[in-house]
């Protein structure tokens, strides 16, 4: 089986192979790459992403060809993908950091900044937070509600469908932190930091 | 609920621990990839790799430690000491790293803090801050606490926080090494004039000050060295005890 890592100058992405080549065994094959053809013949595919929700959109549309390469993986073909912190927002329709940004339209809904509540909460929202699942995500398999995970943002993904999400954390509301839409699996905090926890949740995506 | 964090922090001097772990059972005390792992199995919440490295031409032995630390380490790394450029936390963050920390270049040359941010995103950004009081004001040090700069701490906090940085780890230079306890006043008034997260840091000589860091200093984490160490204490034993006082961690 190939997993492969779509590496799309998204920022630092070396703690993410760090985390799947940990948990893959030999049966997986991890690839980091943003050749096409390699990410269409995948099996799976993990789009990750740091920085801002513009910076990542206009690094995916960098390459060209890629946002219809990833179109035709998640939504025509339904194979499984994971989008991991902006990876997950980006599945939005729209993103508000920077400017307005349109994004891959995969899951309705928007990525807007976190309310700080005039200053009561400090952002970005930095450090273990835990999760409370509210839905049954094959991801979730052995995770434990209110298991702790890492996370790093300022900004939340508000989907339109509320059957989407998967688990919420507390930090000023009750932030979407995981995502489950038939074959698009998004966390909108980190697995590959969340020590045992997260890997456990890297080995539910490659076992799925 | 948002945990506050612990964590421990590694003088590393080319590629080797210099304060480390005095544990019998380690097979090699001055390995900072085994010492980093004791610790993130032990429940740290982030490791931190400060490189005292002094000559230019032992420099690249923290991307080794780096790249080896982050491969066994499932934990946020964060890695400072004698970062330059734009080009120097790019080559970190390629290694593995998931923070960089800029001290001295952040003064001389505030545009890697703006340029970086803008690059790698606020959440790899941490500013750090050493600074002394003199009067009744708190100033800035560079080059490991040699230099003094005059420029006003709390100033400095904001116009890093401005610059695009996504985490202002906050020395004092007073209390560092000391082991009476963080310099409260500071961390509670750069706390109260910034938005983004402090880490406490200089100071830490037992566990009630971890929790005076938090509690009276509005930390939202806690970086302490030498108790964890030399077995004073484990991370779990600090764990508990913050618990005990009503600090939310992660246990």
């Amino acid at each position: 089986m190939n997993v492969t890592i779509v590496d799309y100058n998204s920022g630092n992405i070396s703690s993410v192979i760090n985390s799947f080549k940990e948990v893959a065994n030999d049966k997986v094959n991890v690839e980091v790459t943003s050749d096409l053809n390699k990410i269409k013949s995948s099996d799976k595919v993990v789009l990750p992403g740091q920085g801002s929700f513009k910076s990542c959109i206009d690094a995916l549309n960098n390459i060209s060809g890629l946002v219809d390469i990833l179109n035709e993986f998640a939504i025509s073909n339904k194979k499984p993908l994971l989008g991991i912190c902006v990876g997950l927002q980006m599945f939005a329709d729209i993103g508000y950091e920077e400017t307005e940004t349109k994004g891959l339209g995969w899951v309705s809904g928007k990525v807007s900044k976190i309310d700080n509540q005039n200053g009561k909460y400090k952002l970005p929202h930095i450090g273990w937070n835990q999760i409370n699942i509210i839905k049954d995500s094959k991801i979730f398999k052995g995770i434990e509600n209110n298991s702790h995970m890492y996370f790093v943002h300022s900004y939340e993904f508000v989907p339109e469908n509320k059957n989407v999400i998967s688990a919420t954390t507390d930090y000023s509301s009750n932030i979407v932190c995981s995502v489950e839409k038939e074959n698009i699996f998004g966390t909108q905090f980190h697995p590959e930091k969340s020590d045992k926890t997260g890997l456990k949740i890297i080995d539910n995506f490659i076992n799925l | 609920m948002l945990k506050n964090r612990i964590i421990p922090c590694l003088d590393v001097k080319n590629g080797r621990v210099v304060k480390g772990i005095n544990f019998v059972d380690l097979q090699d005390a001055g390995n900072p990839v085994e010492q980093a792992k004791i610790y993130s199995d032990g429940g740290a919440d982030e490791i931190c790799f400060l490189d005292i490295t002094a000559s230019n031409e032992n420099r690249d032995t923290i991307y080794d430690v780096v790249d080896k630390t982050s491969k066994k380490c499932f934990v946020p790394l964060t890695v400072g000491g004698g970062v330059r450029s734009v080009e120097d936390i790019n080559k970190l963050l390629n290694c593995g790293a998931d923070k960089v920390s800029i001290n001295t270049a952040a003064v001389q040359n505030p545009e890697v803090v703006i340029e970086s941010s803008k690059k790698f995103g606020s959440q790899c950004i941490v500013v750090a801050i050493d600074a002394k009081k003199n009067g009744d004001k708190w100033e800035i040090f560079t080059h490991g606490g040699r230099n003094n700069t005059g420029i006003d701490a709390i100033q400095f906090a904001k116009k890093m926080q401005d610059s695009g940085a996504g985490e202002l780890l906050v020395t004092s230079m007073d209390r560092d090494g000391t082991q009476v306890g963080y310099d409260i006043e500071l961390m509670s008034k750069i706390s109260s004039k910034i938005n983004i997260p402090v880490i406490a840091s200089g100071g830490v000589g037992n566990l009630d000050h971890l929790v005076d860091g938090i509690k009276l200093g509005n930390a939202s984490a806690v970086l302490a060295a030498s108790i964890f160490h030399y077995g004073k204490h484990s991370v779990k034993e600090a764990k508990e005890y913050l618990d005990s006082k009503g600090i939310p961690v992660r246990i």
